[in-house]
């Protein structure tokens, strides 16, 4: 398993602006710590990625609950958060929501106005790659975040490629810290 | 064309030789009279003239650009760092370079499709001359709809169609003239200019098709075309067996008229890939389709086919190499691609045929259709008994052996667009167990990335192939052939329930094979509306796809339902071109159901399609440029565009964003007052992750503002009780598209007056609702 941070799919290679890897969890923790607005975008392959004895889903939940992070589900994955008591702040297309995050006019998830810090996890490879190039470039001061395994590198910030075991680690780790601080 | 004519018109001239009176001369193409549709306000409209019609659309739904690339490199002061809206050497920002490179996929789109039409429409003048008539059968008497819309012309003879391609070359060329390094500066003009490609893709694509079938005798609008066969299995492989791969299916049809000619029916097998295949069936239902584009490597490396003949458009480009590899000759028949072959169309028969039998030459490019079909069916005969199905597939010995090669690197998974588990796949088969390779094959789109990633050079795909060998040799499935375009009495009977809202929609399900997991989930899709009774259609690759999935009793889509264009109905229409006859129809509801004139009236036309005509095209698969130019011509006809996950590579979708209740109101062509409607369609241009998404969205995008009471409570609960099944959960934006008590599902009703009241909903009116202020019919004081 390779550890560089180089994108997953080999020819998903951006620019010059790269997303900084995430080196360990508590950087996320004190990047949610201090954002005013964050959010969770929750994407359906949550649902069927293994991480641990559950699923990635599981931990997302637990993760927006300890750090008090309303979720956008996406896709059928607002099925998946109800089917586990969990209902979300909204729900609709990914590409919906990414194109609400570069709106400075946005009313917010929850009703109470834009984000600054979008925190994406459980999509496909590609689609998080190409959503997170639109806010790159016209998201204007939204930093966003990759909690999926592989580097995405038009996030703000991203795991490298990591083993299964190293993702499992850093996200039960970035809750336990979440909880910690709130 | 008109355009070009000369008109000269004298009440009175004097001269040497006398006074001429009333003195009329014209030069040029001269357009018959007869037709007493009066002329709307853009005939042949150029660059600019739908430019007000795009802006309005455009204000709704604004684009989202997704760069696929911070960079750009299109000239020499580059490369240029656009990252975050910083302006490159030329001044262009990010916007409107990610604009301008979907205008240069919209041109090429439109190219290919017009290059196609061009060419078939030489090769049919020649054949039969210019004046065949145009023939799309029976109960058709609005012929060419776009082209009536666009252009304001009635093709009567197959040499009409030549203004209509004049046109549209004229105008491709200014529209890639924008794109050069210091030309258009704004995004939304890009965007404009992006609509108008794909509307002229739409009329090249219906001159392409009325050619073919007027002059080939391809079924004319017939609900009730033949089956043909599709499949790997469906293929006789133990004849001399012909391969042609493409979309111009002119060599093709040579061939089976070469077989027919020579009494030689029954002894050579003729099976296409693509919409070469697709056509070739309409042209002769015993011609067998072996599936859509993805099918090509699996096809050739089985090695059944004994020649391949290559036409135009989506065909692998490195054909000739794996043709090489199985010993099968290739005959390329286009100038589009050369492929590095000489040039034998004035050579004799004879020696070609030698060259190529003897190994000689692996391949020649003969452009004469009918020289390619002797050539390639004299060949094969020779070929076959020589190459004994020669074959590069390992068998299940050899995959294992070439499975415990692979060092389990990863780099086959990480150049797989699908990120399929090959690893672990091949670690499996190195153990002898090749289940897990051969599942991959479902997902697996053919690209061979896989293998040109390994650093141990292992043939992935060849051993996902041949694990897979049993379940391709078993494909084996019907299809109905492409029934060219839809009857005037198939619009007349549609024509009121849809624009009602009591037939809850037209979905197309159209394009290409790069899907992300496989072509079932189209088939699903499309039985879900067939049995939700909406009008369901396809063209394509998925008409193709749609083909291969049979239900619990055996039967697939297409044995299982009518082929007429109606409630509850699934038909094919045909190859990429026949998409013109899916935008025909909705041109064609205006026209037969509501009266409306065609005639350059294009403006009008989209608008009422908008407002009225819910129509979806389904584009699940789309990967290439052509499939970005129908999407193109749809959306300026008011027809929005659901893309697979892979169609967020297109960089740009068109959003509308239902929270901003100011861009969803309409005027009341009745009185003129603006009415808010709702977000009725929500989006243009739109990519989904999965199939559950698509699936609620497409019942969503049927809403349209002119939706009666009944009609809307009909479309709301396919919505509701989609969005509830597979969301698992109640929609939550059901108020806006409620407008008065009667909209309300009778099912529904607690829960829907439920959600109504948490919202603060109140009624509100329904009106005539048109985007353009020339059709309000009263203006208010």
């Amino acid at each position: 398993m390779i550890k560089q941070p180089e994108p997953w799919q080999t020819a998903e290679i951006p620019g010059p602006t790269k997303a900084l890897v995430i080196s360990k969890p508590e950087v996320v923790v004190e990047m949610i710590k201090g954002a005013k607005r964050p959010l969770l975008v929750v994407g359906p392959e949550s649902a069927e990625q293994a991480v641990g004895d559950g699923k990635q889903i599981d931990l997302l939940i637990l993760i927006a609950e300890a750090g008090r992070i309303p979720i956008v589900a996406t896709s059928r994955s607002v099925a998946d958060l109800i089917k586990r008591d969990y209902r979300p702040a909204s729900w609709m297309p990914a590409v919906d929501i990414a194109n609400r995050l570069r709106d400075p006019e946005w009313a917010g998830a929850d009703g109470r106005g834009q984000h600054d810090l979008a925190i994406f996890a459980g999509m496909r490879y590609y689609v998080e790659w190409l959503l997170l190039s639109g806010l790159k470039h016209f998201g204007g001061k939204l930093k966003t975040i990759s909690l999926d395994r592989f580097y995405q590198p038009h996030a703000g910030w991203s795991f490298p490629n990591i083993s299964q075991e190293e993702w499992a680690h850093s996200l039960v780790a970035l809750q336990s810290g979440l909880r910690r601080s709130s | 064309m008109s355009k070009k004519a000369l008109h000269l018109k004298v009440d009175e001239l004097t001269t040497d030789i006398g006074i001429f009176k009333g003195l009329d001369i014209t030069v040029g193409k001269i357009h018959e009279e007869t037709w007493s549709e009066r002329i709307g306000p853009t005939p042949f409209p150029s660059v600019l003239d739908l430019r007000e019609w795009d802006l309005r659309l455009l204000q709704r739904y604004k684009p989202f650009y997704m760069p696929f690339c911070d960079l750009c490199c299109l000239c020499t002061m580059g490369k240029c760092d656009l990252t975050k809206q910083k302006r490159g050497a030329c001044g262009l920002d990010m916007a409107g370079q990610q604009s301008r490179i979907v205008l240069m996929m919209a041109c090429m789109g439109a190219s290919t499709h017009t290059a196609h039409a061009r060419h078939l429409l030489e090769h049919l003048t020649a054949k039969y001359g210019h004046d065949r008539p145009i023939d799309m059968g029976q109960n058709v008497h609005v012929e060419a709809p776009i082209i009536r819309t666009v252009c304001g012309t009635r093709p009567r003879v197959l040499g009409d169609l030549e203004d209509a391609l004049d046109y549209v070359e004229s105008q491709i060329v200014e529209l890639l003239a924008a794109t050069h390094t210091g030309q258009e500066a704004s995004s939304l003009d890009f965007e404009s200019k992006v609509f108008h490609a794909g509307m002229l893709d739409h009329v090249a694509m219906e001159a392409a098709d009325i050619a073919q079938i007027s002059s080939m005798d391809f079924p004319k609008s017939e609900p009730d075309a033949p089956l043909a066969e599709i499949g790997f299995g469906a293929v006789d492989v133990s004849k001399p067996t012909i391969l042609v791969i493409g979309h111009n299916v002119a060599p093709a049809r040579a061939i089976i008229d070469y077989i027919e000619g020579q009494k030689l029916h029954g002894q050579v097998e003729v099976a296409g890939i693509c919409c070469t295949a697709l056509d070739l069936t309409r042209y002769d239902p015993k011609a067998k389709i072996v599936g859509p584009l993805s099918w090509q490597l699996r096809f050739i490396r089985s090695g059944l086919p004994d020649l391949i003949v290559l036409d135009e458009q989506c065909i692998r480009t490195d054909t000739l190499i794996e043709a090489h590899r199985i010993k099968a000759p290739v005959i390329v028949t286009s100038d589009k691609n050369a492929a590095g072959l000489t040039n034998r169309t004035s050579d004799g028969t004879d020696q070609i045929v030698s060259d190529l039998v003897s190994g000689k030459t692996s391949g020649v490019m003969i452009l004469n259709p009918e020289k390619a079909g002797e050539v390639a069916v004299r060949t094969v005969r020779e070929v076959a008994p020589r190459r004994n199905k020669f074959r590069t597939l390992p068998n299940q010995d050899e995959i294992a052996v070439m499975a415990k090669r692979c060092s389990g690197c990863s780099e086959c998974r990480r150049a797989c667009p699908n990120d399929l588990p090959i690893p672990e796949s091949m670690a499996q088969a190195a153990k002898g167990n090749i289940v897990p390779l051969s599942d991959l094959l479902v997902d697996c789109i053919g690209c061979a990335r896989c293998e040109s990633a390994c650093p141990k050079n292992i043939e992935v795909h060849s051993l996902i192939v041949s694990a897979a060998g049993k379940l391709l040799s078993q494909e084996r499935y019907k299809i109905r052939v492409g029934r060219g375009g839809i009857q005037d009495v198939e619009i007349r009977k549609v024509g009121s329930p849809i624009v009602l809202g009591e037939i809850p929609g037209i979905v197309a399900f159209i394009g290409c094979s790069n899907y992300p997991h496989g072509g079932r989930e189209v088939a699903e899709m499309a039985e879900e509306f067939i049995r939700r009774r909406f009008i369901v259609t396809s063209s394509g690759c998925a008409a193709m796809s749609v083909a291969m999935y049979t239900n619990e009793e055996g039967k697939n889509i297409y044995e299982a339902y009518p082929g007429a264009f109606d409630a509850g109905c699934f038909s094919n229409v045909g190859s990429c071109i026949a998409n013109s006859h899916i935008a025909g129809a909705a041109i064609k509801i205006a026209s037969i159901f509501a009266k409306r004139s065609l005639r350059g009236n294009y403006e009008e036309i989209a608008d009422y399609v908008l407002n009225r005509v819910g129509a979806v095209g389904v584009a699940w698969g789309a990967m290439s440029q052509k499939a970005a130019a129908i999407a193109s011509g749809c959306w300026r006809l008011g027809v929005p565009v659901v893309v697979g996950p892979h169609g967020m590579k297109y960089r740009r979708m068109l959003l509308g964003r239902k929270d901003r209740e100011d861009d969803w109101y309409v005027y009341d062509a009745r009185t003129g007052n603006r009415v808010f409607v709702g977000p009725a369609p929500e989006h243009l241009f739109y990519a989904a992750e999965t199939k559950e998404e698509a699936t609620v969205m497409i019942a969503k995008l049927c809403i349209r503002p002119n939706d009666t009471s009944k009609g809307r409570a009909i479309k709301l609960t396919h919505y509701a009780d989609l969005h509830k099944r597979l969301y698992g959960t109640f929609p939550d934006d059901i108020h806006l598209f409620v407008r008065r008590r009667t909209d309300i599902p009778i099912t529904m009703k607690d829960e829907m007056e439920r959600i109504l009241s948490q919202k603060g909903w109140k009624e509100r009116e329904i009106p005539d609702p048109t985007l353009l202020p020339q059709l309000i019919r009263r203006r208010k004081e």
